[in-house]
């Protein structure tokens, strides 16, 4: 191991997050810190998850679509953000493609992810 | 009040998390083995400065005459040397290490280096020129500089015209850089932002010119044999006259 990649790795263990097990085509629940002037409360984010990038890297990131007031937006959040409260699984999705850029041209119906019914917790 | 600079090896990039959510992209600059290998003094030169070597180069492949001046320092061959002017004052010994804790973190440096080679680039590369336009009768030059001058008057073209050329691998100086965070232990340096060069590549680190310095700075440097006990006692003793 280098040691760039070691100085990476001894940042997540020291940052100390407990990030859920979730991929593309999952519904997420993200938590986000939101200064306001002077006090910060935690703003809720909630969407699919269409793609992963980074792996298990310190720079690893997620992006989150979802639909607000008809027009599709799109937040990417720095997996091990100091910015970020909580992620929460809401739902689990079946897909068969690791990123799910086709669902910005699909509206509604078309839109839908089948949920995963057999889901089981890798195990530690 | 000139202090001693240092030589550093670049390893590469990442991004620290800090507590209020902000990100800091960082280059980490290892020291390695870093000594004090030669002094220069006014009265056998007529300047000081230290000579500083870092890195470990095989005997093997070391000339004779570097072997003897290695020898005469007693320190083992390095790989890279380098020489920093420094005050009568804040001379080191020969043989000194020197540590991270050279810098203070927060604090400001220029680090030159090496800068990555692009070979032979076309002028909209190396000079940022805009190009010809994509139509209107534009065929196969798009990319070319366009005019290079007048007519018969001057009838040629003018000295250092920004052309295609060799372009990479100078020396190039970056100054004000922030240092974010140093480990003494290791002997590593964090860097705010890029640092010119390749990864492997030996840079120098030396206090910014156009900033003032902490108040605390170890003087003359920190060194890793007495660390603590001597940047705590020399450094309410000189401060900011830089």
């Amino acid at each position: 191991m280098d040691l760039i990649a070691q100085l990476e790795a001894e940042q997540i263990a020291s940052l100390g997050k407990t990030i859920p097990d979730f991929k593309a085509g999952d519904t997420v629940r993200v938590g986000y810190k939101v200064t306001e002037g002077t006090r910060t409360r935690v703003q809720n984010y909630e969407g699919v998850v269409i793609g992963r990038k980074g792996g298990a890297t310190l720079s690893a990131s997620f992006t989150v679509r979802k639909i607000s007031f008809g027009e599709g937006v799109e937040r990417v959040f720095p997996l091990y953000s100091t910015n970020i409260d909580s992620i929460e699984v809401v739902r689990r999705g079946r897909v068969r493609r690791a990123k799910l850029y086709y669902l910005r041209d699909r509206r509604g119906k078309s839109a839908r992810i089948a949920e995963v019914t057999n889901y089981k917790p890798k195990a530690e | 009040m000139l202090r001693s600079g240092v030589i550093a090896k670049k390893l590469g990039m990442t991004r620290l998390f800090l507590e209020d959510g902000k990100q800091v992209p960082v280059t980490v600059l290892q020291l390695d083995n870093l000594q004090v290998v030669a002094q220069r003094t006014t009265e056998r030169d007529g300047y000081t400065a230290v000579q500083l070597g870092a890195g470990a180069a095989k005997a093997k492949r070391t000339t004779a005459a570097m072997r003897g001046h290695f020898a005469k320092a007693n320190v083992a061959p390095k790989r890279k040397i380098a020489e920093f002017r420094v005050s009568p004052e804040n001379l080191i010994e020969v043989g000194a290490e020197i540590s991270a804790a050279h810098y203070a973190e927060g604090q400001f440096v220029d680090i030159a280096g090496t800068s990555i080679g692009k070979g032979f680039a076309g002028a909209m590369k190396r000079h940022n020129f805009g190009g010809l336009r994509a139509s209107h009768g534009v065929s196969i030059s798009h990319r070319s500089h366009g005019s290079t001058g007048q007519c018969q008057d001057p009838g040629k073209v003018f000295k250092g015209k920004k052309m295609a050329g060799h372009l990479g691998a100078v020396r190039v100086t970056t100054q004000n850089i922030q240092v974010v965070r140093t480990d003494a232990d290791r002997g590593l340096i964090m860097v705010k932002g890029s640092v010119p060069g390749n990864k492997g590549g030996w840079v120098t680190i030396k206090d910014a010119v156009k900033k003032p310095l902490p108040k605390d700075l170890p003087l003359p440097a920190a060194l890793k044999s007495a660390a603590g006990a001597a940047s705590a006692a020399e450094a309410p003793a000189e401060g900011g006259e830089a």
